[in-house]
């Protein structure tokens, strides 16, 4: 790929604005990894009970899960065009002949 | 060593969401209905590659991947990241989470369509440098964990971690982008400025 000199990490996050207790600021930089269920059970546990019980934090958090949904739902079809299924099938079936 | 004869019965019902990722991937129906075709013939010549039992759909989204990479990318060797790197995190947060809940009874979704629809959603994530467009769909259209679609795109975790990081603040600044104008617009005119925005209104106001 042409971007291996890219830093392994992602960049620090600085939400320090939004930040109102000294503790937020590493919640607040977790909140992504949190909703992809990539942190580890026992982060996950801490992060989750930090958001609920900090308003600002669990203001962002929610922005942020309802945000994933409406992006995720925006950009799935729900349709398959005309034919294609059945077009593809039909290949799948023809080189399986050919065998 | 997976049956040649069962790849039709396993992988028809990923269908849809390829064809929705190809859609985001080349912008173009026509040519996502090619990609789709030739993703479901290289699954099947290399379906005896395939390890039963791992993710099938993830194999799946490698192959499209490749194939449109192998066909697309020849003319954009380098993403262009120079709109990616002013953006702060939250950035749609910032200034639009003041106005979630402002009209009693919507739900939180309904008020982020009426700020941009679906159309400005798919638009903006299409918009997208390569790299970040794919990372993204991966992640918040089709729900891949990180290793996976490390695998997918052949990248380090971290990369992808990055990717996601970047693309994702970039969407929001696009998001943001449709939202202002829509409110310039006046295509919503129940959408008050927020306080949020005073440094986008005019001086006349008020």
């Amino acid at each position: 790929m042409d971007d291996q000199g890219m830093t392994s990490e992602p960049p620090a996050v600085d939400a320090g604005d939004l930040a109102v207790h000294e503790e937020c600021r590493e919640y607040l930089a977790e909140v992504h990894q949190f909703l992809d269920g990539e942190l580890g059970a026992e982060r996950r546990t801490v992060v989750q009970i930090h958001l609920e019980r900090c308003g600002p934090c669990h203001g962002a958090y929610d922005f942020e899960a309802e945000l994933r949904v409406v992006v995720s739902t925006s950009c799935q079809e729900n349709e398959l065009p005309e034919g294609l299924r059945d077009r593809i099938a039909s290949l799948l079936r023809d080189l399986a002949d050919e065998v | 060593m997976a049956d040649p004869t069962r790849f039709a019965d396993q992988a028809m019902e990923h269908m849809p969401s390829l064809y929705s990722a190809a859609l985001r991937m080349t912008r173009n129906p026509a040519d996502a209905e090619d990609l789709v075709q030739e993703t479901y013939l290289r699954a099947y010549r290399g379906f005896g590659g395939f390890r039963e039992g791992t993710n099938l759909k993830a194999w799946l989204y490698r192959i499209l991947t490749n194939a449109y990479i192998n066909r697309y990318r020849k003319q954009q060797r380098r993403p262009d990241e120079s709109s990616l790197d002013d953006v702060e995190d939250f950035f749609l947060y910032r200034r639009l989470g003041g106005l979630e809940g402002a009209r009693a009874g919507r739900s939180a979704e309904d008020e982020l369509l009426e700020l941009f629809g679906s159309s400005e959603v798919k638009e903006a994530l299409e918009s997208l440098p390569e790299q970040f467009r794919l990372a993204v769909l991966l992640a918040d259209v089709e729900g891949f964990a990180y290793k996976e679609i490390a695998e997918i795109l052949d990248v380090p975790v971290g990369t992808v971690m990055s990717r996601l990081h970047r693309g994702r603040k970039a969407l929001q600044k696009r998001l943001y982008d449709f939202a202002r104008d829509r409110r310039l617009t006046g295509a919503d005119p129940a959408l008050e400025p927020s306080d949020d925005d005073k440094h986008e209104e005019p001086a006349t106001r008020g």
